[in-house]
């Protein structure tokens, strides 16, 4: 059994592509060709060239000591907030920015919650001197003024999405509307495991790099490819499939995420999909999402904009569903505390939504040999105003 | 299903309407109905409200929303259109997203649909291929077609497979765009009702997408067998309510 997708991307029973006649034409394109082009020599060479260069690749896997000491297990810290625009996203928006060069595309469109992906998107639109477009719920472009400000630096021209609830869901269900609306110029860049066919599958390739360091890096430091857990946060989930990615089909790796609770599983403001979502359709894929018994979608809460999204990535449905994957979910509460304890012990200010994947020590224990990585998707710049808000800095 | 064809095997160009139930007021989607019936019209959509409706554009986007908060669900427009049929003689169908009738269970829905004395269901994020493996013959089971759409985009191959799979007729998409988004047709939709008439496809089609007055109907209907407006007459409702609903029906044809 593959935890991969199958190639009318389905995870078990998740993913496909729901999807209008509309936008077949789009995926369709999208579908035949993009395992070729990733596969082409000339592909492989640009995307390593600048993710080496431009990205600042391969990010250190860091042996935290203090940390490890004070859990009294073996724990590596993959250091994405050390890439570009300070987080895993750049990876994906890399890749899929070549990807719409090879297919003639002139002009990019794309969603964003806090701005991450957002950001960057619109910065390799400027590197490639590309027409981009970023959809943003009117609610997160208050919340959100300096990504909205980056971006717009950068280029980029931030619109805002006026419908529903206003935020990351509707900016979605806006980038979706652009794209019917211009299907033959334009791509859209999707930034997480989410979306129709072949979506989950493409960004999960382009963010499999950081587990394919992690391989050789583990191996250059513990004489073994292989951790014996790998942890990661997931909202949609592109950090944690790009780590969890070559380790999937090898059943002695465990594989653990990391789910926003908010302010409780049962507060009714929270995030944790796996916990309370329920097998259906959102942005053209059939995945675990927070709905009401009538089917409409919900509109989750996390203190961490990157993990309030009501679905999750089909991959990470199925991995639930499965058993393959150990679910937890952490409170805002646990997260900060964690995320502060990683500045202190480490000298690391991590992302929130990272902060979350490190409450997972209070949570459940490890051997004391045991080798656990886990992913510091993003770095906490972004959200310094919520950490000095929360604890009264 | 076949008061759908009954209604297609005439030489009159057909007209449908389709509204969003439960907007402006929840009550409103069975006088809508009769309204509409007693104004002329053909057909009828009864669009089902869904919080993310990725196809359509801010009109219908809107009356959608309004239509949950005044407390649409799936439920309680079965329990509006009961008994419907002692009144409605025009095919009446139900158009909505995918995710509620997966989550009223879709079994049920179609049951439902045929008690009720629905004659189809136009489900756009429901692809061709899934439709076929899983669901098919539930919904013959009840007697209800699925209807499938096309767009300026759709290659010919693809068009005859959904013209072979269809049994009713085809919902043509105007142009590439969301609903709503576009009025008038340019030469290139001109062209494009032309190519698709020239195919001398098995189903009739009904051209919907950017339909909203005498004129913009009567491009349409030129080729195809008839058109839907959607957008137009949520418009005129927001507006005007449902008391003036035969004036908007008269001011089509």
């Amino acid at each position: 059994m593959s935890y991969h997708a199958n190639e009318k991307g389905y995870y078990g029973e998740f993913g496909g592509a729901f999807i209008p006649e509309m936008l077949f034409p789009n995926c369709e394109e999208l579908r035949q060709n993009y395992v070729q082009v990733m596969e082409t020599d000339e592909f492989r060479r640009e995307f390593q060239q600048l993710l080496k260069d431009y990205v600042g690749r391969p990010t250190p896997l860091y042996f935290a000591e203090r940390l490890s000491e004070k859990y009294q297990t073996k724990i590596y810290l993959k250091r994405e907030d050390l890439c570009h625009t300070g987080a895993h996203k750049v990876n994906n928006t890399i890749g899929q920015i070549l990807m719409a060069k090879k297919l003639g595309k002139n002009r990019i469109i794309a969603e964003t919650g806090a701005g991450q992906h957002g950001v960057a998107t619109a910065t390799v639109c400027a590197l490639m001197g590309i027409e981009c477009v970023v959809y943003m719920g009117e609610i997160d472009i208050a919340r959100q003024a300096p990504n909205v400000a980056r971006m717009k630096m950068l280029g980029a021209e931030v619109r805002p999405a006026k419908s529903g609830s206003r935020t990351l869901k509707d900016a979605t269900n806006e980038a979706i509307r652009d794209w019917i609306n211009n299907p033959v110029d334009t791509h859209y860049i999707i930034g997480s495991v989410v979306g129709p066919h072949p979506y989950p599958d493409m960004v999960a390739r382009f963010q499999s790099v950081i587990s394919e360091e992690v391989k050789w890096q583990l191996k250059e430091k513990e004489g073994r490819e292989h951790p014996d857990y790998v942890v990661a946060c997931v909202g949609g989930g592109s950090n944690a499939a790009g780590i969890y990615y070559h380790y999937l089909d090898t059943p002695e790796v465990g594989i653990i995420a990391v789910e926003a609770a908010g302010k409780g599983i049962n507060s009714g403001e929270s995030a944790a999909t796996s916990a309370l979502g329920k097998v259906g359709i959102i942005h053209g894929s059939k995945t675990l999402l927070m709905q009401t018994p009538d089917g409409q979608i919900t509109e989750p809460y996390s203190i961490s904009a990157g993990l309030d999204y009501p679905g999750v990535g089909p991959m990470h449905a199925h991995l639930f569903k499965s058993g393959r994957g150990e679910f937890i979910s952490i409170t805002d509460d646990d997260a900060m505390t964690a995320g502060l304890e990683l500045s202190q012990l480490e000298g690391i200010i991590p992302a929130i939504e990272t902060s979350h994947a490190f409450a997972i020590f209070n949570h459940r224990k490890f051997d004391k040999d045991a080798v656990v990585v886990i992913n510091l998707s993003g770095r906490g710049d972004k959200d310094l105003n919520t950490y000095i808000g929360y604890f009264k800095i | 299903m076949n008061r759908i064809k009954e209604r297609l095997n005439t030489d009159k160009k057909v007209l449908s309407i389709y509204f969003t139930a439960g907007y402006p007021n929840l009550g409103d989607t069975v006088p809508i109905i009769h309204e509409l019936e007693k104004s002329g019209v053909d057909m009828i959509e009864i669009g089902l409200p869904f919080s993310d409706p990725l196809a359509d554009g801010p009109t219908i986007q809107e009356s959608s929303t309004h239509a949950l908060k005044n407390g649409m669900t799936t439920e309680l427009l079965f329990e509006q259109l009961a008994g419907i049929r002692k009144t409605i003689s025009i095919p009446l169908i139900i158009m909505g997203y995918f995710n509620p009738v997966l989550q009223y269970g879709v079994e049920e829905f179609c049951a439902k649909c045929q008690e009720i004395g629905i004659d189809g269901v136009i489900l756009p994020d429901l692809p061709f291929d899934v439709y076929q493996e899983e669901y098919e013959a539930i919904f013959k089971k009840h007697g209800l077609g699925n209807t499938f759409l096309i767009t300026p985009q759709t290659s010919e191959e693809r068009i005859r497979k959904l013209d072979a799979a269809s049994d009713g007729f085809i919902y043509m998409v105007s142009s590439a765009s969301t609903t709503g988004a576009k009025s008038g047709f340019g030469e290139e939709q001109l062209n494009y009702f032309e190519r698709i008439a020239a195919l001398k496809l098995t189903n009739p089609q009904i051209v919907g997408f950017g339909i909203s007055n005498a004129e913009t109907f009567k491009a349409a209907t030129a080729n195809a067998k008839g058109a839907i407006i959607g957008s137009a007459f949520i418009k005129h409702l927001t507006q005007h309510g449902v008391s003036t609903i035969d004036k908007f029906v008269a001011g089509i044809r």
